[in-house]
Order: C-alpha cells, then sequence, then structure tokens
C-alpha cells in the first residue's frame, strides 16, 4: 500500500500547503539574505575605502554567473510550464538543464575564488573581502541544496510524479536568482 | 476551497488556474539587454549613470524575476503582504541600526578611538583594512 504525503494533498488559505510552505521559507530567507545585503550597504557607506578593495573583484566574472543564473530560472519556468501541462520527461529534462546551471555558477565561482585568494584576498583581508566571502559563499550553498533538491524532484518527474513539486523548487530558485541580481551589482560594480 | 484536493488538481491547479500565458524567453531576453546595460553602465565613467545602471536595473530585473517567473502578481494576495511585511519589518530593523553603524557619535555617545578608521585606505590584499572587527562593541 502506498502512502500519500499529507503536505502533497491538502489546501490552506487557497493553496496547496506545499507552495504555501515554499513561500514562508522564502519569507525566513528574506531576513537572512536581506541581512546580509543592508549589513554590507551601511557598513559600505561608512566606509569609502571599501571601494578599493573591491575593484580586486572581477566584472566580467560577476556578469557571466549573472547571466547563468537569468538563464537557469529560465529553464527552472519552463520546467514549471512544461509539468502544468503534464509533461514530466520534459519538465524533468529542463529541471536537469536548471542543475546544469547552477553547476556551472559554482565550478565558475570556484575557480575566482581560487584566484582571489592565491592573490592574498582571504575572508580575513579586510571588511570588504569578509562580506564578499560571507554574502556570496551563504548564497553559493543556497545554489547548492537548490540543485539537490532539484535532482530530487526532477527524479519524480521523469516518472510523472509529484509534478506539483516543480512549481515550489523553481520559486525557490528564482528567489535565489533574485539574491544574486542584487549580490552582482554590490560585489562587482560598486568600485 | 475544500480543506483536501488531489495531487493531480495541483499539478495543474496553478497558474493554468489563473490563465497564465507568458513569452518566457522574451522575458530573458530583456533580462539580459538589462544585464548588458547594467555592466556597460561604469564604463560611461559617471557615477550617476552607474548606480542608476547598477541598482535601478537591478531593482527592475528583480521586479521582472518575482512578477514573471515566480508568477508573484497572479499569487494569493496573502504572498504578496507576507513578502511585504517582511521586507517592511527587515527594513525598520537595519534602520533603527544604522546609526550605530554609520556615525561616530550622537548625542550621549561616542565610538572609541579606531573603530572607524579611516586611513586603511590604499593598497589591496590581506591586511589591507584593519578596521573590521575593531574594539568597541
Amino acid at each position: 500500500m502506498s502512502v500519500k504525503t499529507i503536505a502533497t494533498t491538502r489546501s490552506a488559505m487557497g493553496m496547496p500547503t506545499g507552495r504555501l510552505a515554499i513561500w514562508w521559507v522564502l519569507v525566513s530567507e528574506i531576513v537572512v539574505f536581506g541581512g546580509v545585503l543592508v549589513s554590507y550597504i551601511m557598513h559600505r557607506l561608512a566606509h569609502p575605502e571599501w571601494g578599493e578593495q573591491a575593484a580586486a573583484t572581477n566584472l566580467w566574472i560577476g556578469a557571466f554567473n549573472t547571466l547563468v543564473l537569468l538563464t537557469s530560472s529560465l529553464s527552472a519556468v519552463l520546467a514549471h510550464q512544461a509539468a502544468e501541462r503534464g509533461n514530466g520527461p520534459r519538465a524533468a529534462r529542463l529541471l536537469f538543464a536548471t542543475v546544469g546551471g547552477g553547476a556551472t555558477f559554482l565550478i565558475v565561482k570556484a575557480f575566482e575564488w581560487t584566484g582571489e585568494i592565491t592573490h592574498g584576498f582571504t575572508i580575513q583581508s579586510g571588511g570588504f573581502w569578509s562580506y564578499y566571502y560571507t554574502a556570496a559563499g551563504i548564497h553559493a550553498t543556497h545554489v547548492l541544496a537548490g540543485m539537490l533538491i532539484m535532482i530530487w524532484v526532477a527524479m519524480s518527474a521523469l516518472k510523472n510524479q509529484e509534478l506539483h513539486r516543480v512549481e515550489n523548487v523553481g520559486i525557490y530558485w528564482h528567489f535565489v536568482d533574485i539574491v544574486w541580481i542584487f549580490l552582482f551589482p554590490l560585489l562587482y560594480i560598486a568600485k | 476551497m475544500s480543506a483536501h484536493e488531489t495531487a493531480s488538481e495541483h499539478t495543474t491547479g496553478h497558474a493554468a488556474g489563473h490563465g497564465v500565458h507568458r513569452n518566457y524567453i522574451k522575458i530573458w531576453g530583456i533580462l539580459v539587454v538589462l544585464l548588458a546595460v547594467s555592466v556597460a553602465g561604469p564604463f560611461a565613467g559617471i557615477r550617476l549613470v552607474t548606480l542608476i545602471t547598477a541598482f535601478g536595473i537591478a531593482l527592475v530585473k528583480a521586479y521582472m524575476v518575482a512578477k514573471n517567473f515566480m508568477h508573484l502578481d497572479v499569487e494569493k494576495p496573502i504572498i504578496r503582504w507576507l513578502m511585504a511585511v517582511a521586507l517592511v519589518l527587515m527594513v525598520l530593523m537595519f534602520s533603527g541600526l544604522s546609526p550605530d553603524v554609520m556615525k561616530d557619535h550622537g548625542r550621549n555617545w561616542q565610538k572609541d578611538e579606531g573603530f572607524h578608521p579611516k586611513a586603511a585606505v590604499g593598497h589591496h590584499g590581506a591586511g589591507s583594512d584593519s578596521s573590521h572587527g575593531a574594539q568597541g562593541h
């Protein structure tokens, strides 16, 4: 006898509980990322000299990673569209493409950080670098978590099961994209 | 709405139920063009232009992603309220904290010498800013 998880079969406040839960997760994430970003902005305004430290970040790498995340958001929303049409295998393929985008983002980040660290810019090199590694590190952790969850959702979608989860994981992924949209100008453009 | 729904109803019920038909590739194209503008902005060498192209465009891009990809515009109003309340509370909290971070002294207090050493400027790399985490907490 198969057992159905109650969260997938119940609605609350006019929407499935799974989707409601994702939005609640994002509410808490607003406080996490919003706290880091606003705290950075306050310190940055109080320390004009951080602009000189920020000059060492590579604009083109940041821009490329922004393009990668925007594109991965496109594949995530197309996966949602496919799931709505009941096409699980296509949704799964698009989710795997999104995971590929996340992997590309992390690989680029790894090379970028390696270069910066070998040039002496570590998390202890100053206020800017502390924020840089903390904010980008927390964000990268969220990218990795999203990729793992997405693989799990895609495996179900391949079998046309639990397709509502495609939208849920997509909402999370778009939020992670939005966080990077703000991190990019803060860490790579404002110099 | 009934307390229980089937999983298949959830599968097809959300955006389809709202009648959402969007050209996602066109939206992505606009986002990429906006990204290109934000990258080009600093090359103008004008601070105001850089600020607008960097942060103004970031706001527009975030709005577009939230509206078109997360479908926040057709989501239940309670969700939009949840997001707005979280944002407002966060901004309120940090507005209250901002004087501690951004000001060196107030009416009845003053930060210790060395809390914000503005002199730590000029070179990159390890040890270029000794101010972070300085005494005074």
